[in-house]
C-alpha cells in the first residue's frame, strides 16, 4: 500500500474517522442529547465532502492493485449521494426530535452507509464492490429498524435485513461465478478475459449479480420489500431510502456491467430492459391503489427506476448519461416531494394518509402549489424537468434500437401519470377542507419550495448537470 | 430589436403576468380579485397589440419562416421560434380571443387568482405551440397545455368535473406519448430536432415488413400513425373524440371557449406543419382514410348532436363535425381544401367561442344548461336573441357569414379528392342546419312560459362589448375571406407543391420497382 492510494480515498476516510469519533463522543459523553447537533455536523461535512469531491480536477486514479477507481464517473455519483443525503437528514431532524426518535447513532449510521456508497461507486473489482455495498446494507437495515417499539418498524428493518441477506447471497454465487470463468475479481481483467462470446457459466454469473444489484435499486421483480421498508420505516429513513442508495445502487450497477462486462452488452442488455418494462409497469399499476402516501412513493419510485434501468439498457454514452440525469432530477424531486409528507401532520401527530390531503391548496396554497408541479414532473409531464429526465433515457433507448422499450415506456408513463395527478385532484378539486397542520417548518417549506423552483427554472440549463454527466458517462463507457 | 425577439415578446407577456400574479397579489378579497382580472387584461392585451405589430410586419407573399429566433438549449434541442403563413394566424387567434376570454370570467368569485394565472400560463403555452420551430418545444407546449386546462376544468368546472378532468387528461396524454416516440425517431433519423431542417428531410418511404405485415410507406408510415393518435385525440375525430363532450359540458365557460377556439385547432395546425410535409408520402397513401373518418365524423356527430339535451354538449358535437371538416380538407391535399381548412378553424375558433358565450350568458343567470329549461327567450332577450342567431346562422354555415367560405372551400377541396366523401359530407351540413336551428327555436323561440324565465334580463354592457368583436370577425371574414386567404395562400401553395413532388416521386419509384419485379 502505498501513501497516494490513501490519499485517492481520504474523502472516505475522513467520513469513517468522523463516523467512528463520533460514536465514541456518543456513547461516553451526551448521548442522545447530541442527536440534533451530530445531525448538523453530519450534514455539514457531506457537504463539504460534496464540494471538495466536486471541485477535484479531472482525470482517473486508481488505488490499491485496481480494486479503488476516482474517476469523473465516481465524483459525480459521490457529489449527488452526499448533497441528497445531507438534504435528507437536515430535512428529518424536526421530524425526529418531535417523534422522540432522536438517536446519536442515526446520523453517524447514515455516515457509514454513505461511505459504503462512496466505495461502491468507485468500486472496480468484486471484492471491493461486496465491501462497500454490505456497509452500506448493514448500515440500512438498522436504521430501517430504528423505531425499536414500533412492530412495523421492526417488520420492516427484518424484512429488509432477510432479502437484503438473500440478494448478497445471489451476488456473491455470481460473482463467484464470474471468479471461475473469467479468473479474475478485477473489473479490468473480466473485461478482457470477455469479449464477443460469453461462456453459460459466466453469463449465469453475470444474471445473478445483476439480480443482486436489482434489489438494491428495487427493480422488479427484485423489489417486494420496498412498500413494505417505506411504510414501517420512519419517514426521514424513508426519504433517505429513496435518494442516496438507489443512486448509489443504479452507479454501481452501471460500473458492473459497462466497467467488467462492457464487452458482451448484448448479453446484459436484454436482462436491464427486461427490468426495466417490468419496473415502469409494476410501479405505474400497483401505485394506483395505494391510500398511504409513503407506500405510494415506493412504487413511485420503483417505477422511476425502470426508467432509469432504460437509461442503462441502451448500451450506449448517451444512456449512461440519460441514466445519470435521470437520477439527479429523480433525487431531487424526492427530496421535495418527502418535505412534503415530512410536513404533513395533523395536532402535531404525523400523517401520511393521502385523502388527508383534501383540499389542501386552501389551507396552504404556496406549499401545494410546489406540490403540484412536484408531482407534474414526477408524472413527466412537460415543461416540467421531470420530462426531460424522461425524453433523455427515451432518446437514449430509441437511439440504441429498443424503440418497443420506449413505446411501453411512454405508455407506463401515462398509466403512472394517473396516480400523481390524482393527489393534485385531491388537494384542488376535493370536497372538505384539509384538517391537516397548515404550518411546516422553514427547512421543510424551504427544501419544498427550492425543489419544485427548480423543476421549473431547471428548464433553462438543466442546472448545469449537463456538462458533469456526458464527461462522467464518457470516462465510464470504453 | 423588438422585431427579433417578437415572438417570445408575445408568447411570454402572458407567464409573465402570471409570475406577477403569483408573487406580487395577496389576499383573496374584493381588490385582489379585481387587480388579479385587471393585470390578466392586461398581459393579454399586451400580447395582443405585440401580435397586430406582427402581423402587419409579416409578408404573406414570403413563404419560409419568418421573425425566426434560434438559441442553444440543454440536451442538444435549440430553442427556436419562427412563423409563416400556415401558423401567423393561429398567432393571432389566440391573442385575440384571450382578451375576450378574461373578460368573459369576469364575474368569476372562486379562487380568482389562481383562474387567472391559469389562462395567462395556458395563454403562453399554445400560442408556444403556433411558434415552435423545434420538435421537442412544440412537444413541450403542446402537452404542456394539459396542466393548466386540467387544473381550470377541474377546479372551476361543473358536478361531474372530476371524471371529465381525468378523461381529458388521460386521453391527450396517451395520444401525445406516441408523438414523443415518433419524434425521438425523427430526431434520430435526422439528427437533429429542428423543424426547418426537418421538412427538408426526406424519412425513408419503402415498404417495410413488420410482423410479416407489409407495410406501404414504411418508416413514413410509422412515423404518420404515431403523430395521428395524437393529433386526431386533439382535433378530436371520430371515433376518440368522447373525451371533449365531457371536458365541454363540465368545464367553465372560459375554459370551453379556450378548448373549442384554440385548442381544438392544435391538431389541425399539427397535421398542417408536420404531417403533410414530412411524411408526405404517408399522407397521400392513408388520405382516404382519413377522409372517410371525417365524413363518418360529420355524419355521425351530427345525429349526435341533434339528441342532445344538454346545450354545451350539443355544441361540443357541433365542434366535432366542424373539426371533420378540417380534416377532410386538410387531406384533400389541394389549394381550397387546406385554404378551406385553415379558414374553417379560424372561423370555427371564432363562432364556437362565441356559442360557448352565449351559453354561458343564460347559464350565469339560470345555472342549468338543460335545453328543456329555456325557451322564448326572445321576449325578455332580443339583444342576446340576435347575437344568437347570428352565430347559429354561422354555425350553420350562411353565406356572409365565415362559417360558409370555411365550409364551401373544404367542400370544393373533397370533392376534387373523393367525390363520394364530399356527397356524405354535404349532408352533414344539412344536418348541422337541422340541429342548429332546432336548438335555437327550442331555447329562443315561442312563448315565455317557464316561470323561473319571466325576471331573466338581457345581456349587460359587458356582455354585449365581449360579443361585439365576435360578430364584426365573423361577417367580416364571411364577406371578405381574402383577408386570410392572401396570408395563407402563398405558404399553402408551398406546402402542397413540395407534397406533389414527394408523392409524384413516390410513385415513379414504386412503378419502376413494379416494373423491375416484371
Amino acid at each position: 500500500m502505498q501513501t497516494g492510494d490513501l490519499t485517492i480515498i481520504l474523502p472516505e476516510i475522513v467520513l469513517s474517522i468522523f463516523a467512528m469519533a463520533g460514536l465514541l463522543a456518543g456513547a461516553y459523553g451526551g448521548r442522545d442529547r447530541l442527536g440534533p447537533a451530530m445531525i448538523w455536523t453530519t450534514s455539514a461535512l457531506f457537504a463539504v465532502l460534496a464540494a471538495w469531491i466536486g471541485l477535484q480536477g479531472a482525470g482517473t486514479a486508481t488505488a490499491f492493485g485496481g480494486m479503488f477507481t476516482d474517476d469523473a464517473f465516481a465524483r459525480f455519483a459521490k457529489v449527488t449521494i452526499l448533497l441528497s443525503a445531507a438534504a435528507v437528514l437536515l430535512m428529518g431532524e424536526g421530524y425526529m426530535v418531535r417523534s422522540d426518535l432522536i438517536r446519536f447513532e442515526y446520523p453517524l449510521l447514515i455516515a457509514l452507509a454513505a461511505v459504503g456508497m462512496m466505495v461502491m461507486v468507485s468500486a472496480s473489482d468484486l471484492m471491493a464492490l461486496y465491501m462497500g455495498l454490505e456497509l452500506q446494507s448493514l448500515s440500512l437495515y438498522v436504521i430501517a429498524a430504528l423505531r425499536r417499539d414500533s412492530v412495523r418498524s421492526t417488520e420492516a428493518g427484518l424484512k429488509y435485513f432477510v432479502l437484503g441477506a438473500l440478494s448478497s447471497g445471489l451476488l456473491l454465487f455470481g460473482a463467484s461465478l464470474v471468479y471461475g470463468f473469467a479468473g479474475t475479481t478485477g473489473f479490468a481483467g473480466i473485461f478482457e478475459a470477455v469479449q464477443g462470446r460469453a461462456p453459460v457459466g459466466l453469463l449465469i454469473g453475470l444474471s445473478l449479480v445483476i439480480a443482486g444489484l436489482a434489489f438494491k435499486v428495487s427493480a422488479a421483480p427484485f423489489h417486494m420489500w420496498t412498500p413494505d421498508v417505506y411504510e414501517g420505516a420512519p419517514t426521514p429513513v424513508t426519504a433517505f431510502f429513496a435518494t442516496a442508495p438507489k443512486i448509489a445502487a443504479m452507479a454501481l450497477l452501471a460500473r458492473v456491467v459497462y466497467g467488467a462486462f462492457g464487452g458482451i452488452v448484448g448479453d446484459w442488455q436484454q436482462i436491464l430492459a427486461a427490468l426495466s418494462v417490468a419496473s415502469m409497469f409494476l410501479g405505474a399499476v400497483a401505485a394506483i391503489g395505494q391510500r398511504n402516501i409513503k407506500r405510494l412513493m415506493a412504487y413511485s419510485s420503483i417505477a422511476h427506476m425502470g426508467f432509469a434501468l432504460m437509461g442503462l439498457a441502451a448500451g450506449t454514452v448517451a444512456g449512461v448519461e440519460a441514466m445519470l440525469i435521470y437520477l439527479v432530477i429523480y433525487v431531487t424531486m424526492n427530496i421535495g416531494t418527502f418535505a412534503f409528507i415530512l410536513s404533513m401532520e395533523r395536532d402535531g401527530a404525523p400523517v401520511v394518509e393521502i385523502s388527508a390531503l383534501s383540499l389542501y391548496s386552501r389551507r396552504s396554497p404556496t406549499r401545494a402549489l410546489a406540490m403540484l408541479v412536484l408531482l407534474f414532473s414526477l408524472a413527466g409531464v412537460p415543461p416540467l424537468v421531470g420530462f426531460f429526465a424522461k425524453y433523455s433515457v427515451l432518446l437514449a433507448a430509441v437511439d440504441a434500437g429498443l424503440v418497443w422499450l420506449a413505446v411501453l415506456g411512454v405508455i407506463a408513463s401515462v398509466i403512472g401519470a394517473f396516480y400523481y395527478i390524482r393527489i393534485v385532484y385531491i388537494m384542488y378539486f376535493g370536497d372538505e377542507e384539509s384538517e391537516l397542520d397548515a404550518g411546516g417548518s422553514t427547512v421543510l417549506t424551504g427544501f419544498l419550495v427550492v425543489s419544485a423552483a427548480l423543476m421549473l427554472f431547471g428548464l433553462w440549463n438543466l442546472a448545469g448537470i449537463e456538462g458533469p454527466a456526458a464527461a462522467a458517462a464518457s470516462t465510464l463507457v470504453r | 430589436m423588438l422585431l427579433d425577439s417578437l415572438l417570445s415578446i408575445i408568447t411570454f407577456v402572458p407567464l409573465i403576468g402570471a409570475a406577477i400574479l403569483a408573487l406580487f397579489l395577496r389576499g383573496d378579497d374584493a381588490p385582489a380579485r379585481r387587480n388579479a382580472k385587471y393585470v390578466a387584461l392586461a398581459a393579454t392585451c399586451t400580447s395582443l397589440l405585440a401580435s397586430l405589430i406582427l402581423l402587419a410586419a409579416f409578408d404573406p407573399e414570403e413563404t419560409g419562416f419568418q421573425f425566426v429566433e434560434e438559441g442553444e438549449w440543454i440536451l442538444g434541442l435549440t430553442y427556436k421560434m419562427g412563423v409563416d403563413g400556415l401558423s401567423v394566424l393561429f398567432v393571432m387567434l389566440t391573442t385575440f380571443l384571450m382578451p375576450i376570454t378574461i373578460l368573459a370570467c369576469w364575474d368569476v368569485t372562486h379562487r380568482v387568482k389562481e383562474y387567472m394565472i391559469s389562462f395567462l400560463v395556458l395563454e403562453t403555452l399554445m400560442l408556444g405551440v403556433f411558434c415552435a420551430l423545434d420538435l421537442v418545444l412544440f412537444y413541450l407546449f403542446f402537452e404542456g397545455g394539459l396542466i393548466p386546462m386540467f387544473l381550470i376544468i377541474g377546479i372551476w368546472g361543473g358536478k361531474d368535473r372530476i371524471y371529465a378532468a381525468f378523461k381529458f387528461f388521460l386521453y391527450t396524454f396517451l395520444g401525445s406519448v406516441l408523438m414523443l416516440v415518433a419524434m425521438i425517431a425523427m430526431y434520430v433519423d435526422a439528427g437533429t430536432t429542428d423543424i426547418v431542417a426537418l421538412l427538408g428531410h426526406n424519412f425513408g418511404s419503402e415498404t417495410m415488413e413488420i410482423m410479416g405485415f407489409h407495410v406501404l410507406g414504411g418508416f413514413q408510415t410509422l412515423l404518420w400513425l404515431a403523430f395521428f393518435a395524437s393529433f386526431a385525440v386533439k382535433m378530436p375525430m371520430w371515433p376518440v373524440h368522447t373525451w371533449l363532450p365531457d371536458a365541454h359540458v363540465q368545464a367553465p365557460t372560459a375554459g370551453s371557449v379556450i378548448l373549442a377556439a384554440v385548442l381544438l385547432k392544435m391538431g389541425g395546425y399539427g397535421f398542417l406543419r408536420f404531417s403533410i410535409p414530412m411524411f408526405p408520402v404517408a399522407s397521400s397513401l392513408l388520405a382516404d382514410f382519413v377522409l372517410w373518418l371525417s365524413a363518418i365524423a360529420i355524419v355521425y356527430t351530427s345525429l349526435v348532436a341533434l339528441m342532445q339535451e344538454d346545450i354545451k354538449k350539443l355544441i361540443a358535437y357541433s365542434s366535432v363535425a366542424h373539426m371533420g371538416f378540417v380534416t377532410a380538407g386538410i387531406f384533400s391535399a389541394n389549394q381550397q381544401g387546406v385554404d378551406g381548412a385553415i379558414f374553417q378553424m379560424l372561423s370555427h375558433g371564432f363562432i364556437s367561442g362565441a356559442l360557448f358565450l352565449c351559453v354561458g350568458v343564460v347559464y350565469d343567470r339560470m345555472h342549468t344548461r338543460e335545453i328543456d329549461a329555456y325557451g322564448g327567450l326572445v321576449n325578455r332577450m332580443p339583444i342576446y336573441a340576435a347575437v344568437f342567431m347570428l352565430f347559429t346562422m354561422a354555425n350553420v354555415g350562411l353565406p356572409g357569414t365565415s362559417g360558409f367560405v370555411g365550409e364551401f372551400l373544404t367542400l370544393v377541396g373533397m370533392y376534387q379528392a373523393n367525390t363520394w366523401v364530399c356527397a356524405v359530407a354535404a349532408t352533414g351540413v344539412i344536418l348541422s342546419a337541422a340541429y342548429a336551428l332546432w336548438l335555437y327555436r327550442r331555447v329562443v323561440m315561442g312563448e315565455l312560459v317557464k316561470e323561473s324565465l319571466r325576471s331573466i334580463t338581457d345581456m349587460n354592457r359587458r356582455e354585449q362589448a365581449i360579443f361585439a368583436p365576435l360578430v364584426v370577425m365573423t361577417i367580416l371574414l364571411g364577406v371578405y375571406p381574402s383577408l386570410v386567404t392572401d396570408i395563407v395562400g402563398p405558404s399553402v401553395g408551398a406546402l402542397l407543391d413540395g407534397y406533389g413532388e414527394a408523392v409524384a416521386q413516390y410513385g415513379g419509384t414504386t412503378q419502376v420497382a413494379q416494373h423491375g419485379g416484371h
